[in-house]
This record gives C-alpha cells, structure tokens and sequence, in this order.
C-alpha cells in the first residue's frame, strides 16, 4: 500500500474509534438488569435502558408501573425507603452507582431532581436558590448573587422574581414554585435533571411554560422525565421508554414508539385502550 | 291518608312517627340537660379558681410592693422580701434551660431522625412518655440519691437544677418530637435530592422548621419548673437562706419553696400568711406570662406549610 493509502486507513481508524468514543461518552446511565423488590413485592424487573447525553427520555406507563421507583434509583432517593433491594447495575459514567466506594451526595449533585408537587423550602427565594450551593461550601456572597441570577435565569423565572428575591417562596404561584425548584436544582450545576411528572400538579399555562423550560434545558442537560401523559411525552422528548407492571417494555426514538410501535402492549397503551 | 294504589313503587312505613316524636323529645331534652350540666362542670371550676384569686389577691394587697421584691428574708416580716426566692429561682433555671434543651432535643433528634423505627424505638418513647406522669416527689429521691449523695454536689444550685431538668425533661422531648415529626417529608427530600447528608437536612432544613415546636416545648417546661416543690423539700434545700446565691454551687431558695415554708409557719405567724400570698402572685405573674407567650407561639407559627 503508497504512504498515502496508509493514511487514508489510519485517519479512517482514528474516525471509527472517535465516533465510538463518542458514542460512549454520550451515554450517560447504562442500566444493566436492574431488579428492584420492596420487601417481598417485585417493583422492577430486569431493567435495561441507555440514558444519552443531552436528550430528553420520557418514561411513561400506567399506574404503579414502576417509573417513579426507576427514576428514583437514578439518583438512589429510593436509599430512604426502608426494605429496599435491588440487583443488578447502573452504571453512571461506567461506575456502578451502587457500589459502596461511589458516594451518594456526590452522585446527587451531579443527578438533580424535580418532584411532583413543588416543594420549596419555607425560607426566602434568594435561600431556595442558593441551598445548594450553600451546604456545598460556596460562601462567597457575590459568588451566590452570581448563581442565584443565572440559576433562576436558566429556569425561565429571573424576570418574575428579580425585585423580591427576599420574599417568601410559598408567595409564588404554582408554576412559578415549580421553576424555582428547577433553578434549585441548577444551581447545584448538574449533568443531570430527573423529574418525576414535574407538570401534574400544575394548569395547562404553567405546564406549557415548563415544557418550554425543558426544551431549552436539554442543550445544556440531560433529562429524564416520569409522565403521564403520553401528548407530553410525545411532545418534548427524544427517546421513549414504556414500563408496564415493573418491565420495560419498549425503549427507542419517541417517533418510532408512537407511530410504529413494534409490541402489541405498548400500542395498546397509547391508543388508549388501557392505562 | 296516602294513596299508595297509584304510586309506581310501595314505599313500606318503617318509621313509626308518634315513637319518633317521643325519642326525639327524649333526646332533645338530654340535649339541654348534657348542656346545662358541662357548663355547671365548667362553672365550678371557674367559682373555684376565682376564690383563689381572690383570697390570694386579697391577702397580698399592702403586702406586694417594690420592697417586698428587693429585700431579702428576715424575721420580721414587715422587712421580708422575696429578693433571695427570685435569685434563687433564676439561678435554677439557669441550669434548667441549657440542660433540657440540649439533652432534650438532641433526644428527639435522634429518636425521630436516627434511630431505627422498631421495638426498641417504640419502647424508649413510652418510657419517656410515662416519664411525664411520675410524681416530682420521686424525682427529688433521685436528685437526692444521684446529685446530692453519689456525686456530692449537697443541695446547691446545680443539685437542685440538675433534678429539676430530669424531671421535666419528658416534656421537651415529647414536644420536639411532635415537632420534628410535623416537617413534611417532602421538604427533606428536597434537600436529600440535592446531595445534603442527614444531619445537613436536620440542620438545615428539620430544625428551621420545628423551632416553633421546640421552643413552646422549652417554655411550657420552664413552666412546670418554676413551679417545682416538693423534689426540692425531698432534695434537702434549707429553709432559711440569708445568702443570695452566687455560684452554681451555692445554697439558694426558690420561690415555690418560700411559699411552701412561709404557709407552714403561718401557724405560729400569722403575717407569714401574707407574704405567701404576695409570693404566690409573683409566682403565678410570671407563669402566667411564660405560657401566654409559648401559646403566642404556637398559634402564630401553626400550619407554615
């Protein structure tokens, strides 16, 4: 072979192997037979999924399907309910977040999450925003100002709350407390954003304003998202996961999962003739 | 008359209308009478405590002046004063305070954040719980077997305060852990979510919100306190004490107990009585100050979430 083919196949090796590095890198979670029991009920069974960087995943299914529990083992909040077991790995970066080395607040401040109901702190908005970065050691007062502008920037709420940052937080509306739980989580600089049907306890307008926040959020964070409703999955994100009675069953692009759904259930599902 | 031949259905009269009119009249006249008999409950308690007061009112009136709270005792009881019992008093809760509050609140904390929910746990509660019910009488055999004999701190300040703490303990605890219990667990899971370790959130988050509770807790045990005599007749403190305490150490009297000593020698003087009076009015001032303020308290800061 002339030098110049030598090349040629050495750069189309070294494409080949960044495109693979890539695509490693760009998966985040790598769940592996993640079976979950509390107590002597099974709520997951053999879990296997791939969370990519900078998409949104839906995970939807019917009721006491098992999404809250999967999400909830992402950032393994599902530590504080007693007579939890689970089996199997999540691997987040390649290391298994269960192993006892891996510990979990550091694992939470790069996995944030979002609840249903808004829960904000009873203390002032500004306090809300900064908790974080507060029990994190960052004192510094223009450090937190800094955090707290761009924290609330990023969850679409600066503007409406800019001149009383002083203020109690429960004096915000609904929606507006759910944002300033996301700038909450932001603020903390996650790679991650979980959230558990953010929108269910919000009105269509409030709803809409997130799911707009959620939109522009995925640039720069990667998102998993329980839902519902199966018109809010199929809006926002990228890629779809369907649980039903603790399996999954279904996990591909969310086009490819509504229009042609390759197993019977999960047809059965968004067509609404159960759930 | 009902015509039932056209009606659709049969509607079979089960309610015999003159037996209910009865009953009804029966019950409408336990009514008035279950009325009538809580309101003269209520009514005597309120005949009695206003005899109280106004017998005590009665007998301290030219007795209760600036002097009286500045002067110490004497055996004259024109010059007596409650100088010494006030000292005295303060000095108890000096040792009080700090003492319940950090045993019984870390307590709580531990029971209702740390420990375990099982057996054991549910065990240490109700003894704490029933802790409450013992008599003050016991507690002063304690302080006398711990405090003044075992650990040979005699009948000071610090004997005296030390028994006192055990005593009302029970009452913190329990209130700081209703407290602490009454933070929704969403907000801990808020915090949780964001990579705070437990004590960070009890800090943080657990403790902020329970303060209202904790603090009625600490003033309703103040209260009962104050008001303590016999653990201290049991644990030995003196009946004549010239000295205003200085030290944790030193001998004191408190109020309750110059009542309790004043009345008892009233037999042989009788102006005694009066002093007792003027004291018991002091007292009963500054109790009731303390318990309007933790109500104060707790209505203000009920239902934040």
């Amino acid at each position: 072979m002339s030098k110049i083919e030598n090349e040629q196949n050495k750069q189309d090796i070294e494409n080949k192997e960044n495109k693979e590095n890539k695509e490693k890198k760009d998966t985040i979670y790598n769940v592996k037979d993640l079976s979950l029991w509390y107590g002597e009920t099974q709520a997951l069974k053999n879990i296997n999924l791939e969370i990519k960087r900078n998409e949104v995943t839906a995970i939807i299914g019917p009721s006491g399907c098992g999404k809250s529990t999967f999400i909830k083992t992402l950032n393994r909040m599902i530590d504080n309910i007693p007579g939890v077991k689970t089996t199997g790995e999540i691997q987040y970066h390649n290391r298994d977040i269960f192993d006892k080395d891996n510990w979990v607040e550091e694992l939470r401040t790069q996995v944030g999450m979002v609840f249903q109901k808004p829960n904000p702190f009873p203390k002032s908005i500004f306090e809300n925003v900064v908790y974080g970065p507060k029990i994190h050691g960052i004192r510094g007062k223009s450090d937190l100002n800094q955090i707290a502008e761009e924290s609330l920037k990023g969850a679409a709420l600066w503007e409406e709350v800019k001149d009383r940052l002083g203020d109690n937080a429960y004096g915000l509306s609904g929606g507006q407390q759910q944002r300033l739980c996301i700038a909450r989580s932001l603020a903390v600089q996650p790679e991650v954003l979980l959230m558990d049907e953010p929108t269910s306890a919000l009105d269509p307008i409030a709803t809409h304003k997130i799911e707009e926040l959620i939109a522009e959020l995925k640039k720069d964070y990667t998102i998993v998202i329980v839902t519902h409703s199966m018109q809010q999955a199929a809006r926002i994100s990228d890629k779809t996961a369907f649980f039903l009675m603790g399996e999954l069953i279904e996990f591909g692009d969310t086009d490819q999962i509504f229009t042609t759904p390759k197993d019977q259930r999960t047809e059965d599902y968004i067509t609404g003739r159960f759930g | 008359m009902m015509d039932n031949t056209e009606k659709k259905y049969q509607v079979r009269a089960f309610l015999n209308r003159d037996g209910a009119r009865k009953r009804i009249k029966n019950r409408r006249f336990l009514d008035e009478f279950s009325k009538k008999l809580f309101g003269s409950s209520t009514l005597i308690a309120v005949v009695v405590l206003g005899i109280l007061f106004y017998r005590i009112i009665r007998d301290s009136i030219g007795w209760l002046d600036f002097d009286f709270l500045r002067n110490n005792l004497s055996i004259f009881p024109e010059k007596a004063g409650i100088f010494g019992a006030m000292a005295g008093t303060l000095w108890l809760m000096a040792v009080v305070i700090p003492v319940t509050i950090i045993l019984g609140v870390s307590t709580a904390i531990y029971l209702e954040e740390y420990a375990k929910k099982g057996k054991l746990q549910s065990l240490i509660n109700m003894n704490i719980a029933n802790l409450a019910g013992v008599p003050s009488v016991i507690f002063g055999l304690l302080g006398l077997t711990v405090f003044r004999r075992f650990l040979g701190l005699g009948s000071s300040v610090l004997a005296g305060g030390l028994t006192l703490s055990l005593l009302v303990l029970p009452i913190i605890v329990v209130a700081s852990q209703e407290a602490i219990k009454a933070v929704p667990n969403h907000l801990k899971e808020a915090a949780y979510a964001m990579g705070a370790t437990k004590w960070t959130v009890v800090r943080t988050v657990v403790l902020p919100a329970s303060l209202p509770g904790i603090l009625t807790g600490c003033i309703l045990s103040i209260s009962r306190a104050i008001g303590e005599t016999a653990p201290l007749v049991v644990l030995g403190v003196p009946a004549l004490i010239m000295k205003v305490p200085d030290s944790i150490m030193s001998d004191f009297t408190a109020l309750p107990l110059q009542i309790y000593y004043w009345t008892l020698d009233a037999v042989l003087t009788a102006e005694y009585a009066n002093l007792a009076a003027a004291t018991i009015v002091v007292l009963l001032s500054a109790l009731l100050l303390l318990n309007s303020i933790a109500i104060y308290i707790r209505n203000k800061y009920q239902q934040r979430y």
